[in-house]
């Protein structure tokens, strides 16, 4: 069966003053899989990502999503294609006067309708269904802890019930147990509400653990994309130090011990 | 019963169709269309057949869960299980409310609460004012301590920049001040103790009180913005551990910046103001420039310049204690450092007039 492609990009260029961050960079990205993005310091996958959530057009290429010109589309039908993908920030990225269930609710205000009362109830679902406690609804960002942080940006990415997520670096900054959770919790979500999901990490042990395929950034482009299998069989001297150094192979020991 | 679907303007909407104990959902059931079929499940009971669901997300999941008890879901698509399953799973459980009454002794509370705050508040300044004091110990014995550079960048911000609208507003209140006296002083053929008049309430109160009122305004604001944001990004925090005393360098040459330039900023009101008074009455009452100067020299004593200059150093203080104060008292968000930055422009312009009448009282209980 085709698998159908969600996003398209052909001929990305991204170029910072004279210094190019991409140069004809093609990517696909198909319904309902985890793609994990990994490069080094510098490769742009921050660029990418807020290329294709429209953050900053990029100089050169197009970029189609579900199946429509990203770039050049009318702003009414941009705000649709926003409607249907969800943004979570390295740092969550909350409003900060907002408590976390005034922050779930914001997404939730633009669909007419809706009453106040059952908002609120959608807001908590999402707020429960990111790992959250009841009563973190009612805290402040500045109340919580990073890894709380991450779940309630989450929980806003998700309140529309958007068909593609883009999480930037999500287990950046957590604890080994707290980031496995975030795992799981990004894989069951994936798969119970049929999301694609497009993820830029550095952690190996989340491409182990919920990525369906891998994408590399190199010279400036997707050098590779393929699965974890096919990715440790790859050459290239930086995707091999990459998927063959120390921390990698700590990070396969503990998949094998798992199976 | 069926939901109207001309009330949704969305593409897409739900079915609620059936009677008695037999239902049967169809159509996409999602966030954009919950709310059409909301109040119609709300009255249905029995069987719910939901095999014609075409699209089901977590908010639709999230309303047929929410009406398990009284409705049996069957029929559903596998991927639609699964996500009622997901939902039911995290469904929330908000803990029992516990939402006492508005009551006399939650307005008693309110208020002891209030007082308690304000009287912290005096002794926190209090406190920030010893911090200042110690710290300027610290550097008469070791002058090398004192961030030069910073003083002067302070003093020319809160110094220097504020001389174009202090010397306008003084300039005003002159000519006002002449302009009224002249009309009320003519009345008894007085013209001439207009000067007087002018002379005594610039020197004496207005020059200094709106200068530091217009300080207030521009200084308290941007000190407290200033330690604030280095507060909520913890950059405060981060000197600490790098051993650099906060105090030191963040209070102190603020603090010393405007204790300097606040009497020559009130010196410079003092001119203008007399300035202004001069010129209307010149214009208004032909009292001419020679003659208002001999009368101000022969009939002012130089005690009301005194008794104005005496404050400048203490309204310097108050602001500047209060601005940094509630610099430190932001918090982690954004909305506390505008809350902060007001409230400090509030504290300090009150403070400057309490302390201002205070001074009123004792010089005449002094007889000065």
């Amino acid at each position: 069966m085709a698998r159908e492609v969600v996003i398209k990009l052909r001929g990305i260029s991204n170029v910072f003053g004279t210094h190019a961050v991409h140069e004809n960079l093609d990517l696909d990205v198909y319904r309902g899989e985890v793609l994990g993005v990994v490069g080094g310091s510098g490769t742009g996958k921050s660029v990418l990502l807020r290329c294709i959530a429209g953050l900053r057009p990029p100089q050169a290429g197009s970029i189609e999503i579900f199946g429509q010109d990203a770039l050049n589309c009318s702003e009414a039908e941009r705000r649709e294609i926003d409607q249907r993908m969800g943004v979570m920030f390295q740092d969550g990225a909350l409003f900060s006067s907002l408590t976390v269930r005034e922050n779930v609710e914001v997404p939730l205000r633009t669909i007419d309708g809706l009453t106040p009362a059952l908002r609120r109830e959608l807001a908590d679902l999402k707020i429960a269904m990111s790992g959250l406690p009841y009563k973190a609804g009612d805290n402040y960002p500045s109340e919580l802890s990073g890894g709380m942080r991450k779940r309630a940006g989450l929980a806003r990415a998700l309140a529309l019930d958007p068909e593609i997520v883009f999480l930037d670096e999500p287990t950046a900054g957590l604890d080994p147990i707290g980031a496995s959770a975030f795992d799981e919790l990004i894989r069951g979500l994936s798969q119970a509400m049929g999301l694609t999901v497009f993820m830029v990490t550095h952690d190996l042990d989340s491409l182990h653990a919920c990525c369906d395929r891998i994408a590399v950034l190199a010279d400036k482009r997707v050098k590779y994309t393929g699965t974890m299998e096919e990715m440790l069989k790859i050459d290239h001297p930086w995707v091999h130090e990459y998927f063959h150094g120390p921390r990698a192979r700590a990070a396969i020991a503990t998949k094998e011990k798992a199976l | 019963m069926t939901a109207d679907p001309s009330a949704l303007p969305a593409p897409e909407h739900a079915h609620l169709e059936g009677g008695g104990g037999a239902w049967r959902l169809s159509g996409a059931l999602t966030v954009r269309s919950v709310s059409a079929v909301a109040e119609a499940l709300e009255n249905a009971q029995g069987e719910l057949d939901l095999s014609g669901l075409t699209r089901l997300d977590t908010a639709g999941a999230y309303l047929l869960q929410r009406h398990a008890a009284s409705l049996r879901l069957h029929g559903a698509q596998a991927d639609h299980a699964a996500l009622l399953e997901r939902v039911a799973s995290s469904m929330p459980q908000p803990p029992e409310a516990s939402q006492t009454p508005f009551s006399f002794v939650q307005i008693l509370d309110r208020t002891g609460r209030m007082v308690a705050g304000a009287g912290r508040f005096l002794v926190e300044i209090t406190a920030m004012l010893g911090v200042f004091f110690e710290r300027l110990g610290q550097i008469a014995r070791h002058p090398g301590k004192l961030p030069m550079t910073a003083l002067v960048h302070h003093a020319d911000q809160v110094g220097w920049r504020a001389i174009p609208i202090v010397s306008l507003m003084s300039f005003l209140i002159g000519v006002v001040l002449a302009f009224q006296g002249a009309v009320q002083l003519r009345q008894f053929g007085a013209e001439i103790f207009v000067v007087d008049l002018i002379a005594i309430s610039i020197l004496r109160e207005l020059g200094i009180l709106l200068t530091a009122i217009i300080v207030a305004g521009r200084t308290a604001s941007s000190f407290t913005a200033a330690i604030g944001s280095m507060k909520m990004r913890e950059e405060i925090d981060a000197m600490r551990t790098l051993a650099i005393d906060p105090a030191l360098v963040l209070f102190v040459p603020r603090i010393l910046a405007l204790l300097i330039t606040l009497p020559i900023l009130g010196a410079v009101a003092n001119f203008m103001g007399l300035f202004g008074g001069a010129l209307m009455s010149w214009i208004e009452l032909g009292i001419s420039p020679p003659v208002f100067l001999s009368r101000l020299i022969a009939e002012t004593g130089t005690d009301h310049v005194m008794v104005g200059f005496v404050k400048a150093p203490v309204f310097a203080i108050i602001i500047g204690v209060i601005g940094c104060h509630a610099g430190m008292q932001v918090g982690g968000n954004a909305e506390s450092l505008g809350a902060q930055t007001s409230s400090a422009v509030v504290r300090a312009i009150f403070a400057v007039i309490v302390a201002d009448a205070l001074f009123s009282i004792f010089f005449a209980m002094m007889d000065i």
